[in-house]
């Protein structure tokens, strides 16, 4: 016999899934969310994104090739993800050197530091974005307006989002019905007509990359449906004691970066728990600290901080909650 | 909705390509190689000398203990030797080589078709029945039937559960049993419900069998308290623990016997041999074997004599296909990888599948991304890419706690990782450790 036959044990079968398939249908994913963008902040939102994502695979090939001497994995799709997730997270009128810091950070010191893709504890382009949101905090926060597709990068026209607006205006003391012209309609904001990061505006975008992701089983939907429902229920709860101080469910969902933290930067494979007793557990946490820092804290939003927070504890939680063993509770019938 | 096991399974493509093919008779091969262990238990003793003349179903190896079955000749002829060959599982054994003259079977034996549907023997009988007749679990465990059969003290069985799943890809002998001796199976079936005195049985047939599922519910009307059920198509539906929940929603707790939450589960081809050993007085020395694979020119289930080299099968499916990578015996899940074609058919061979060689290999292992797959497709309720991490770290106290003897190595989580990580080969390692630890334990 001619043939050499191979020998290893079972499985001899293994699903077509990869980590680059993977990798690469969060990507697509995000693509509606890019599209709107460019369409709601023109070049800009080209430039930033492009940099963005330029800049993270470049230190990623740097840091693999000449300080760790490995072999260079940039085409796993992680450092792209990441570059399109930085770029989603800040204003689309941010000067590049600051996007190119913001990707070191990222990269260097929250991803490969700990030892690239697997082992970071936290989010690496949440920790980007809060680096980047600490040291610059005045390009940070100048916000284009949507202004259609011709719009230009750093000469956009900026202004406040809505979850700014509501914040200034309840500290200088006044109700949320004198400020209901100010902020966009609840329309407005599901397509996006609203100032803020890149890529959290159009929640009717994100919602059809989240269908994708579900659909692909690429996440699951305990941690976006815990942080989104436990972001309803607490904001709820604050509206109903009074609705002239504390905005609805639905302006706490729509406005900010809710969508785009719950279905993308939460769902991190490698910073969230492990199973899905935890995955709900971490999904309320992140939830109910972003309506912490949101009503209470200084910053007008805090879905980066919340996740980040969050990330610290999945350690944790891996080793002490634990699955649905089979057979663990005898429940005969 | 169909019924099925709660927790985690895969969906891997079925590549069912046998499933219309009618059972056929293998030629009886020139020798046959029969291994004296083909159950889980104590290998059985060699009864039989070189030269010694011996007819089909004669015993040629005794039972040693309980947990043991005799083992008889597939073929009438002459011993040539006692040898030792390597079997499946890629280690050597003995067995007892036979050259074949004739097809001589034992007087004692109904070699006519006549459907027998009056069970004579008492419980206690068939039980004895199915020890010498050699029968064991015809799914691929071979575990000693009547073990099972025997309910311990102070146990009792209120239902057989009857596994017509064939949750693995490509397999289709079952499939085919009941398609084309469905009443011979009931019959076996009630012969079983009569040794454990239980008046209800489940038969449970994945929904992918719609065919087989019509036929013995036509069939079943005539039986008493035999159930059909359709379950939903999943991956490992056909394992033990799964098949009682789905069924029965009753637990098997970790570490314990389905007999402990009053089930007995016996697989279709089993039922169909305890029908021939019972009714035919036939002992267990030939089975069904699907013979398949994607490059084979005719793919097909066979009736082949226990010992007949698995090459005999590949001839008579058209030869081995030039590009072959890998043979499996069982299924491409669960089953084992072949080191030559002169291994030998057993009791458990339930097919053979030839991998081609762009399919045989594995993808290279990468690095855990985290992606929480393997704990969600694990149907034990486990945490595969934990139990690897400590396997590897020789942490098996820690592995034990995290109760890595409950995996049933059904290869779900190796299946799925999307980095390719040889998760269940870690796994195994730590199981087989940790097992072996805690009988240390006991022995101090």
């Amino acid at each position: 016999m001619s043939n050499i036959l191979k020998i290893s044990l079972s499985p001899h079968s293994h699903s077509p899934e990869t980590t680059r398939k993977l990798m690469f249908g969060v990507v697509i994913a995000l693509l509606p969310a890019l599209l709107t963008s460019v369409f709601y902040f023109g070049y800009g939102a080209i430039i930033v994104t492009s940099v963005s994502v330029a800049s993270c695979l470049l230190f990623e090939y740097l840091i693999q090739r000449f300080v760790l001497r490995k072999p260079v994995s940039i085409t796993d799709g992680s450092a792209l993800v990441t570059g399109l997730l930085l770029a989603f997270n800040v204003p689309s009128n941010l000067p590049v050197f600051i996007v190119i810091i913001g990707s070191f950070v990222s990269i260097a010191i929250a991803k490969m530091t700990f030892g690239g893709l697997g082992n970071n504890p936290f989010n690496p382009a949440l920790v980007g974005r809060v680096f980047m949101l600490i040291s610059f905090p005045v390009q940070m926060t100048s916000w284009p307006v949507p202004g259609g597709f011709g719009t230009g990068y750093t000469d956009a026209i900026t202004g406040a989002t809505p979850l700014a607006i509501i914040k200034e205006g309840i500290k200088n003391g006044e109700s949320l019905s004198q400020l209901v012209t100010q902020i966009p309609t609840p329309a407005q904001m599901f397509l996006g007509k609203m100032g803020g990061s890149l890529g959290e505006v159009a929640a009717v975008a994100l919602l059809i990359g989240f269908i994708y992701l579900l659909v692909r089983k690429i996440i699951t939907w305990h941690v976006p449906v815990s942080v989104i429902g436990s972001v309803a229920v607490f904001t709820a709860i604050l509206w109903l004691i009074n609705p002239e101080k504390y905005a609805s469910p639905m302006f706490h969902i729509l406005a900010g970066g809710v969508l785009l933290g719950a279905i993308f930067m939460a769902t991190d494979y490698v910073t969230s728990p492990m199973n899905h007793r935890s995955q709900i557990i971490y999904g309320c946490g992140i939830g109910i600290l972003t309506v912490i820092i949101r009503v209470w804290g200084a910053y007008p939003e805090g879905v980066s901080f919340a996740i980040l927070i969050m990330n610290a504890f999945v350690p944790l939680m891996n080793a002490y909650i634990k699955p649905r063993r089979f057979g663990e509770e005898v429940k005969n019938g | 909705m169909l019924k099925t096991f709660p927790i985690g399974g895969v969906h891997p493509p079925e590549n069912k390509l046998t499933a219309g093919s009618k059972i056929q008779k293998l030629d009886i091969p020139a020798t046959v190689a029969i291994p004296i262990s083909q159950h889980i238990g104590a290998p059985a003793t060699v009864s039989v000398n070189k030269g010694d003349s011996v007819k089909a179903g004669q015993v040629i190896a005794t039972s040693k203990g309980f947990v043991s079955v005799n083992i008889h000749s597939s073929v009438s002829g002459k011993v040539n030797k006692v040898d030792t060959l390597i079997d499946t599982s890629g280690y050597k054994q003995t067995a007892i080589f036979i050259d074949t003259q004739g097809d001589e079977w034992l007087e004692t034996i109904d070699r006519t078709d006549e459907l027998k549907t009056e069970i004579k023997l008492s419980s206690e009988e068939i039980i004895k029945k199915c020890q010498e007749s050699g029968i064991v679990g015809l799914g691929g465990a071979t575990f000693p039937s009547h073990v099972k059969l025997t309910v311990p003290a102070g146990k009792k069985c209120d239902v057989l559960i009857i596994n017509g799943v064939e949750c693995e890809p490509y397999l289709t002998s079952d499939h085919r049993l009941m398609l084309e001796h469905g009443k011979e199976v009931l019959v076996g079936i009630s012969i079983l419900m009569k040794a454990l005195k239980v008046n209800r049985a489940l038969i449970g047939i994945e929904n992918n069998k719609s065919d087989a599922i019509e036929h013995l519910k036509t069939l079943a009307a005539s039986f008493q308290g035999i159930e059909i059920w359709p379950l939903k198509v999943k991956y490992p539906q056909g394992a033990e623990k799964q098949l009682i929940k789905a069924l029965t929603n009753r637990e098997v707790p970790s570490g314990r016997l389905p007999i402990d939450v009053n089930t007995v589960v016996h697989n279709i081809g089993t039922a169909f041999a305890v029908y021939e050993a019972v009714q035919k007085n036939k002992p267990l020395f030939e089975r069904v074997v699907t013979i398949t694979g994607k490059s084979l020119p005719k793919p097909g289930n066979y009736i082949v004599r226990i010992g007949t080299p698995v090459n005999k099968l590949i001839e008579a499916a058209g030869g081995l296909p030039e590009n072959t990578g890998k043979i499996i015996s069982g299924g491409p899940m669960m089953g084992k990888a072949l080191i030559n074609t002169d291994v030998p058919v057993v009791k458990g061979t339930s097919g053979i599948i030839l991998v081609p060689q762009d399919e045989a290999g594995r993808s290279e292992s990468q690095v855990c991304i985290r992606c929480a797959k393997c704990i969600a497709v694990c149907p034990m309720g486990l945490e595969p890419y934990l139990l690897m991490s400590l396997s590897q770290k020789d942490l098996f106290e820690k592995a034990e706690k995290e109760r890595i003897t409950d995996c049933m190595e059904c290869g779900s989580c190796s299946y799925t990782c999307p980095a390719g990580r040889p998760l269940l080969d870690f796994i195994r390692l730590g199981k087989s450790t940790v097992i072996r630890m805690s009988r240390e334990r006991v022995v101090k």
